[in-house]
């Protein structure tokens, strides 16, 4: 019953710690406007916006969705805001494909942004909340403790976390529009880097970027007239469950298992190593590879931080299924829009319209995002095929 | 587009002051209440929840995440969530059920206002640069827009005051309303303005709650063996944010959506209007093309009590139990976001 729907067009920013040149509005029509030149079209040609974007505490504007109504050209149509945490730019996009599966619309907007030079975004993170004790911590310091206990369970080396923050670096340099350029990264800088929350060190961390992604979605019948080639949505599932329960397996959150298994049924992917060319995979700090690796079925539980040591997932030393060739979120995080920019780039993967950072030949990719204490999980499979 | 029945609605009282109640304990006895007309054990029972609610009115980032706690999401369920008012979240899931990939739905919405002084906060969510920076709060866009309508003669301060009595009077009928009475539109009028020209009674009231519906397809309401309401039509439209740029006087977005919601398409026996401001019942009722013949805000509306983030559901939830108790047979129902009825979205239901 769902109708086939493709991305047409995607547009980003250039992502830097502080976009002083734009303001929000600004920042987040860029990225519009390049989608739809990139999709060969007008605002006119546009049936609804979807924007999405994380807390809204990180800039101080409460549903900023009502100020941009002008600058994303919606005035008179539908427009939606989803927040589902870290993951929300991930589960705007799924929510915007939604708008032209479900056959009500024909070509539909999307738009993720955060402008995080505009408050502290660690601090926004973690301030206190009536009738709950206080993580003074942000994320790394949630996170840290769960990664200690994969690294123990896992007996995985000290390193692979380094190797992971070198490695996304490198495929970042080949990404113009990457926010951190560390062509010169090496293991030994990673390793020097100051210790954060241990196991993390400072580079094995995201940076906080401002920018703004954005992607044009078409019905099948659109999609067959549009300039360049379509990326076609073969599967999308979204999960939740709660941050915390007695019991909750955190290292390898069954709601991120759960969600990879509904969106590989959905396009018929039954070994992801294999079946896949790549994926855009939402690690903000070094060792979710490794672990993510494991929870999204493409290495055994513990079997993870292999296939990271051994360069399979590395575009610069050739490996079989590259991980985060834009360089991901290591190298660029404006939080609400790093999952649609995991979406998008994966979309991109797949046009061949990736840059020096594509991979040869990709034909089918994943785009994943997650948020939250690990517990929000949305993700797509993209194709260059339509089934 | 196909039909989406709603099988179960419900809501809190709507209280100035929850006090130390968290979200969990807001949202909990609505989501008990609607899995029980429904007749179903939790969010387990459905294919896809989804909420709405907005951070700020609780001062903390990633409130709706601790609403997940109350929903029972192990194992893990499909779930979203918008930063809008909850009848968005029911936009999201039509939309699930239309292209086939959710049967059934939960929605929940949800709103703790009293920590802040609302009418401030959400002087936040106007234009960063040029408009939150004056501070100017949604009472005193409201008093702009209702200055106009009277200078130019469109409405009268009886006419507004009429709206008052009307609302307090239906509330007084509405177990879960925060303002109720009698008092005629003479009593009201010689309360002092509040800010001019609205006196407090033209303004709604600040409200605590919570409000959970149940939606699905016509052959699972069936298969419940519940009785339900049906969605005929449903559209949201926004419009610009520049006050000045708008006739204050019509919502030019609603008119949208209610056409496309095919808001004329047949009599419409009542209607659930989120007017928080007086003159914007006028203005909605206006913009929809509603007759005298129409009862408009059965309930009270939102003048008798504005839980922000789940008051658009409810007026849906309204209608909807309206129709399922066989007192309408044709309803419409409309939510509202941002200064001045910037965004509007239009429900017409059907009975069976």
């Amino acid at each position: 019953m769902a109708q086939l729907a493709a991305v047409v067009g995607v547009g980003q920013t250039k992502y830097k710690t502080k976009r002083k040149d734009v303001s929000i509005a600004g920042m987040v029509r860029e990225a519009a406007v390049n989608a739809l030149e990139d999709a060969g079209l007008t605002w006119n040609d546009i049936d609804a916006v979807i924007i999405g974007k994380a807390p809204d505490m990180f800039e101080g504007v409460i549903m900023p969705e009502l100020y941009l109504t002008d600058a994303l050209g919606c005035n008179g149509k539908p427009m939606l805001r989803v927040h589902t945490a870290g993951s929300v730019g991930g589960s705007t996009a799924i929510v915007a494909a939604t708008y032209v599966q479900s056959g009500v619309f024909k070509r539909i907007l999307t738009v993720s942004f955060e402008k995080q030079s505009e408050s502290n975004a660690m601090w926004a993170l973690s301030n206190p909340q009536p009738f709950s004790p206080h993580l003074n911590a942000g994320a790394g310091g949630y996170f840290a403790p769960i990664i200690r206990e994969y690294m123990r369970r896992s007996n995985a080396p000290y390193d692979a976390g380094i190797k992971v923050a070198v490695k996304d670096r490198l495929h970042g340099a080949k990404n113009p529009l990457a926010h951190l350029q560390l062509p010169e990264i090496t293991m030994k800088e990673v390793e020097d880097s100051p210790m954060l929350w241990e196991p993390l060190r400072f580079l094995e961390a995201c940076p906080s970027s401002d920018g703004a992604c954005a992607m044009v979605i078409a019905n099948e019948e659109l999609a067959a007239k549009s300039p360049r080639k379509p990326a076609w949505i073969r599967g999308a599932a979204m999960r939740s469950e709660p941050t915390m329960y007695a019991g909750r397996e955190q290292v390898n959150p069954r709601a991120g298992i759960d969600c990879a298994k509904d969106v590989y049924a959905q396009a018929g992917i039954h070994n992801p190593r294999k079946d896949l060319d790549c994926a855009e995979v939402y690690v903000p700090f070094s060792w979710y590879e490794p672990m993510w690796l494991e929870n999204l079925g493409f290495a055994d539980e513990g079997k993870g931080w292999e296939l990271t040591m051994s360069g399979a997932t590395s575009l610069t030393e050739g490996g079989d299924i590259p991980w985060n060739p834009s360089g991901g979120v290591l190298c660029s995080n404006p939080i609400g829009a790093s999952g649609m920019i995991r979406f998008a780039e994966a979309a991109q993967q797949v046009r061949g319209e990736a840059g020096d950072h594509q991979v040869d030949g990709a034909k089918t990719a994943l785009g994943h995002a997650y948020g939250g204490g690990a517990q929000f999980y949305s993700m797509w499979v993209v194709s260059s095929e339509k089934a | 587009m196909r039909d989406v029945a709603i099988v179960a609605f419900a809501q809190s009282n709507c209280q100035r002051d929850a006090g130390a109640q968290n979200e969990v304990e807001l949202i909990m006895p609505v989501l008990t209440e609607v899995f029980k007309q429904t007749g179903i054990k939790s969010a387990q029972d459905v294919d896809f929840t989804c909420s709405g609610s907005c951070d700020y009115q609780q001062g903390a980032a990633f409130a709706f995440v601790a609403g997940v706690d109350a929903l029972g999401a192990v194992p893990p369920i499909k779930e979203s969530h918008v930063e809008m008012d909850a009848a968005w979240a029911l936009y999201e899931a039509w939309l699930k059920i239309q292209m086939g990939s959710a049967e059934s739905a939960l929605l929940y919405g949800f709103g703790k206002s009293s920590p802040g002084e609302l009418p401030i906060v959400l002087s936040q969510q106007l234009d960063p640069y040029y408009l939150a920076p004056l501070w100017v709060d949604t009472i005193a866009f409201a008093a702009m827009q209702a200055r106009t309508m009277l200078d130019s003669g469109e409405i009268t301060e009886a006419d507004m005051a009429e709206v008052v009595a009307r609302s307090r009077n239906n509330a007084l009928k509405n177990p879960h309303a925060q303002l109720k009475g009698d008092q005629t539109v003479a009593d009201l009028l010689k309360e002092a303005t509040y800010v001019s020209p609205l006196r407090r009674h033209d303004c709604c009231p600040i409200s605590d709650g919570a409000c959970a519906m149940i939606i699905c397809t016509i052959e699972k309401a069936e298969e419940w063996g519940k009785p339900y309401a049906i969605i005929k039509g449903i559209d949201h439209r926004i419009e610009t944010h520049h006050i000045g740029s708008r006739d204050l006087s019509r919502s030019v977005s609603t008119e949208i959506a209610g056409k496309a919601a095919g808001v004329a398409n047949g009599p419409v026996d009542v209607a659930e209007l989120y007017a928080p401001f007086s003159h914007q019942e006028i203005i909605l009722k206006k913009a929809l093309g509603l007759g005298d013949d129409t009862v408009i805000n059965p309930s009270g509306g939102v003048l008798a009590g504005n839980v922000m983030m789940a008051s658009g559901l409810s007026r849906i939830g309204e209608v909807a139990m309206r129709i399922i108790r066989g007192e309408a047979k044709r309803g419409v129902a409309h939510a509202t976001s941002g200064p001045c009825l910037q965004q509007n979205l239009i429900t017409v239901l059907e009975a069976k």
